[in-house]
């Protein structure tokens, strides 16, 4: 793989949050204004490409059966970082991500990264991987954050919009319109793509942080009597 | 001054005010990928609430008896995310070898909710609002209660979304995530009823 598609696939082939659908509950949460979106993106970039460089760093290192525990330790150290930074140098927008800034030790787009690329790739192909997953996550919060803000309180970071100002349509802004604007971008970008992106239609285990703890097919696998006659 | 009606209000808020999944999107995934059947959705809601009042049970008081006192507050997420994900495993364990009903029920879930970030928000929560101990439990049961209601609620309707035929764009998660926010909307209808009942 050359170095340029590994650094460009997560911005719009493998979208972190509109095709690989992670990371929901930041994006549907800190997407309510631009400002918030852009620190979060920037909070979560950061951490991404650290705990990705470590991971494939350590690799050899860490043994593969308490593989897991290791990365959420090293994700959590990160995220302590970014949060002291954070705190020290803008502390509005520590208030206005509150308790998001402590929750992206459990994006999954980071542990989700760590397992799937940086515990197998060497250390610059997981910088690039975590530098273009970054942008990709975001470019959409960025994304959503417009549309959120701009219908919903007719600003745009804080500057009002000419005719949109006037005609604020503030459910935008509350939880059901993350949930309607998200699933509106997904259906455009399933139909722009014409379903040729890898349209993820259950939540399988490739990208769930929780797969080597749980070790099942599929949620969809939940089914106790499954699970019974695997048993046996 | 701790009142069992401040008790029964912090509880009715976490439960359906401040709605872990609908209002503040906490947990998401599960929310998403173990709704579809309503026995599922019925147990991961379980084991979740199991798991958040263990987790308070326990991160509480490291926080205030070790943590804080030692001015080792920045620790908070890193100590937190171990002593969960530790804890999850060892319950798992300790389920598996004396209540093997327990485990047959509600072990499949258990893994599944080690990172989940309801979880550890609620942990943060309870430190964040300065929750006393009582008050703690009570968020934690609340809003594992909300997440129950949530799920319940949504696993009902998608059953009947799987019976629809919408535009091709639309199958699958789109309609899903715009049905959820059609859900969410029902939940403002609770907002101020706890002003109203304890105000």
């Amino acid at each position: 793989m050359n170095k340029l598609s590994v650094l460009t696939k997560g911005i719009i082939k493998e979208n972190p949050v509109l095709v690989l659908v992670l990371g929901t509950c930041p994006t549907l949460a800190t997407s309510t204004g631009v400002t918030s979106a852009l620190g979060m993106g920037a909070a979560t970039t950061a951490v991404l490409i650290c705990s990705n460089i470590a991971i494939s760093i350590l690799k050899k290192v860490i043994p593969d059966k308490v593989r897991i525990p290791c990365y959420i330790v090293v994700i959590a150290s990160f995220v302590t970082l970014v949060q002291m930074i954070v705190k020290a140098y803008a502390p509005a927008l520590n208030t206005a991500l509150g308790i998001y800034l402590p929750l992206i030790v459990v994006n999954c787009i980071i542990l989700g990264r760590a397992e799937m690329f940086a515990s197998k790739n060497s250390v610059v192909d997981s910088a690039l991987d975590g530098i273009g997953m970054g942008i990709g996550f975001t470019l959409t919060l960025l994304l959503m954050a417009t549309i959120r803000e701009a219908f919903g309180a007719g600003t745009w970071a804080g500057i009002p919009i000419p005719v949109l100002i006037d005609h604020p349509i503030s459910i935008f802004t509350m939880a059901p319109g993350g949930f309607a604007v998200y699933g509106l971008l997904i259906a455009i970008v399933i139909k722009l793509t014409s379903g040729k992106a890898p349209r993820r239609k259950s939540f399988d285990c490739e990208a769930c942080p929780s797969a080597a703890f749980c070790g099942r097919g599929s949620c969809d696998d939940l089914d106790l009597s499954k699970k019974e006659v695997a048993a046996e | 001054m701790i009142t069992i009606k401040g008790l029964i209000a912090i509880l009715l808020t976490a439960t359906f005010i401040n709605n872990y999944v609908l209002q503040q999107f906490l947990g998401i995934c599960p929310f998403l990928g173990v709704s579809k059947k309503l026995d599922q959705a019925t147990g991961m809601s379980i084991a979740v609430i199991f798991v958040m009042m263990i987790a308070t049970l326990v991160t509480w008081p490291i926080q205030t008896f070790l943590l804080t006192p030692n001015g080792l507050g920045y620790m908070q997420t890193i100590v937190f995310i171990l002593v969960i994900a530790a804890l999850v495993q060892l319950v798992e364990m300790v389920l598996k070898r004396y209540i093997p009903a327990l485990h047959a029920s509600l072990g499949v879930y258990l893994p599944l909710i080690t990172t989940n970030c309801a979880v550890l928000g609620v942990c943060i929560n309870n430190i964040d609002s300065e929750f006393t101990f009582a008050q703690a439990m009570f968020n934690a049961f609340g809003s594992g209660l909300g997440f129950l209601i949530a799920m319940l609620m949504f696993a009902g309707i998608r059953q009947h979304i799987e019976d629809c035929d919408p535009p091709e764009s639309f199958k699958g998660l789109p309609i899903t995530l715009i049905s959820a926010g059609i859900v969410s909307i029902s939940f403002f209808g609770f907002a101020g009823i706890v002003d109203n009942l304890f105000g």
